[in-house]
């Protein structure tokens, strides 16, 4: 049978304001599962409950059929977090502090010290290894915090922003290894790269103020909205009036229009622009266009409106 | 219950051998205050108060112990939110304050290898009083190492713990007449100095020494007052220190 995490109804107010709202959900906790929202939206108060960091002022959740509320101790056995705000300890250098964590997750001298050399080579941070974290790059820091996380060996991983402040290389680094690492694990991670959601997930939910609007993998959400393609156009000649009726115009910055449409009236908008000569560029729909959609977020400038 | 002893480990290499290590520093820099505190009472008391003042440091020490816990341990939680990460592992919140109790121990090696080389040559006095004051000093420790970790759990950032680490040096190490016997407070003041719960360590180990003769009742009070407001604080420490948060 397949093992699920699943999340009953959680609420959490902060005092009395509302940062989680009824939010449920079940996945099978194999594979990558992507939550984005804006900032705000209540994905670090997720993962904060979930990794039994922070209790739910109501609703539960169980991970494999463990209670988190109930049976955190027994939940931290097998989950390994790295908290959006997580810091590299000044002082110690990256080949202590991933030692020191692999301790306290109850390693054995041995097999710490073992880890942590595993680790540092699958990372590459040999180099910069014995340096005081102090003297360090945000970058690389942020680099040993998730090798740090990940050399736990727990099969059940949450990543708040992991790659934040990592370079496009490194970045890249990272997603080649939890592309490996999915296979057998369970990572739950929260971004706002949407392409890393792309590039990563078998499932993205869409968070938006504190309510988790849609869950599912691409394709589903792709579903869940009505338009298939998102056209581009940049042209002073054409009116938002005369576009809105083929479908919904998300973006309107510098003349550049964007609007969303279905199959027919793609094909309908894509003659009269080669009609008319009018320049546009025509795409099926990407996760940041279902994004925009479904947190009812539009960027219009107001001569548009 | 996996391996106690990896988790207390990891606790001493952070706050002090890996300090140490990649600090060289620090070492004398944990030696500065016991000794200079050591040496201008020894001065201004000509000698006379010498046996007092070396016992003295190390009690201090002890206690300053609980003070410097709580700012290693916001500054991990608040600074490095590696409190957050260990919550989150197999590692439960008495296991890793206790090896963060150790640490500040270890810290302090080098000025206990010194001040106990110190009491061996001027103190001497028999086995039974050498046992109460080093069970006066482990409740000492015991009692501050519990309040630094109770009061940590509730500072959200380095300004505050900086504040309360403030207050508890004045309650626990300024009022308290540790260096020296509690008779040097001229009266009126020397009631303020019963509010802090060290002064009540310090008269038993100073009456240990010999050196202060409280009678029995009052003796027996000291060690009530020290027992209760140690094991008070534990429990607080045990069950409202905000370890998960609520
Ligand atoms: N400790 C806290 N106390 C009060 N409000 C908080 C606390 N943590 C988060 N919030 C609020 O809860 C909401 C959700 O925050 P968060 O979960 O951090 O969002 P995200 O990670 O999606 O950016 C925000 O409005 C934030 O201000
Ligand atoms: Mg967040």
């Amino acid at each position: 049978m397949q093992e699920l995490i699943e999340c009953k109804n959680i609420s959490k107010t902060y005092g009395k304001k509302p940062a989680l709202k009824n939010v449920s959900f079940s996945l099978p906790l194999r594979g990558v599962f992507a939550l984005i929202g804006r900032n705000g939206a209540g994905k670090t108060t997720l993962i904060k409950i979930l990794s039994t960091l922070l209790e739910p002022t109501s609703g539960t959740a169980e991970i494999g059929k463990i209670n988190i509320v109930k049976n955190p101790a027994e939940i931290r056995k097998s989950i390994a977090v790295l908290s959006q705000e997580a810091k590299a300890v000044n002082w110690l250098t990256p080949r202590q502090q991933i030692f020191i964590y692999l301790l306290y997750r109850g390693m054995g001298i041995n097999e710490a010290k073992m880890k942590t050399e595993e680790v540092i080579k699958t990372f590459k941070i040999g180099k910069n290894a014995d340096i005081v974290n102090s003297r360090l790059s945000g970058g690389i820091k942020r680099k040993v915090l998730i090798a740090m996380v990940i050399s736990t060996g727990s099969k059940i991983l949450f990543l708040d922003e992991p790659t934040i402040g990592l370079d496009p290389i490194a970045r890249e680094e990272l997603w080649y290894i939890l592309r490996r690492l999915k296979k057998t694990h369970f990572i739950f991670l929260t971004t706002h790269y949407l392409n890393e959601a792309e590039a990563l997930a078998d499932n993205i939910g869409i968070f938006d103020e504190g309510r988790l609007v849609q869950i599912g993998t691409l394709q589903e959400l792709r579903k869940n909205i009505n338009y298939q393609y998102s056209i581009y156009v940049q042209e002073s000649r054409i009116s938002l009036k005369s576009l809105k009726r083929y479908g919904k115009v998300v973006k309107g910055i510098d003349n550049k229009l964007q609007l969303l449409v279905d199959q027919k009236n793609a094909d309908l908008l894509s003659k009269r622009f080669i009609q008319q000569k009018i320049r546009f560029s025509i795409n099926p729909i990407s996760l940041e266009d279902i994004f925009y959609y479904f947190t009812k977020k539009q960027i219009l400038e107001e001569s548009y409106e | 219950m996996s391996n106690i002893f990896s988790k207390i480990y990891a606790s001493v290499l952070v706050t002090a051998v890996y300090a140490m290590k990649n600090y060289p520093t620090m070492v004398i820099s944990s030696l500065l205050t016991p000794f200079s505190l050591l040496i201008f009472v020894i001065l201004i008391s000509k000698g006379a108060l010498l046996d007092i003042a070396i016992i003295g440091a190390i009690l201090s020490t002890m206690i300053s112990s609980g003070i410097v816990l709580q700012i290693d341990l916001s500054h991990l939680k608040n600074d490095f939110k590696m409190q957050d990460m260990i919550v989150s592992s197999p590692t439960s919140a008495f296991i890793y304050i206790f090896g963060m109790s150790i640490s500040e121990l270890v810290y302090n090696l080098p000025t206990f290898a010194i001040l106990i080389s110190l009491a061996v040559f001027f103190v001497h006095i028999p086995l039974v009083p050498i046992l109460t004051i080093i069970l006066v000093m482990c409740m000492s420790f015991a009692f501050s190492t519990s309040l630094g970790f109770l009061i940590s759990t509730f500072s959200s950032d380095m300004m505050q713990s900086w504040t309360f680490s403030g207050i508890l040096t004045i309650l626990l190490t300024t009022i308290s007449p540790i260096y020296y016997p509690i008779t040097y407070i001229p009266l009126p003041f020397r009631y303020v100095a019963y509010l802090s719960p060290t002064t009540y360590a310090a008269e038993i180990a100073q009456n240990a020494l010999g050196s202060l003769k409280l009678p029995l009742s009052t003796l027996i009070i000291n060690w009530i007052v020290l027992i209760a407001l140690s094991a008070i604080i534990l429990v607080i420490a045990i069950k409202k220190n905000r370890w998960r948060e609520k």
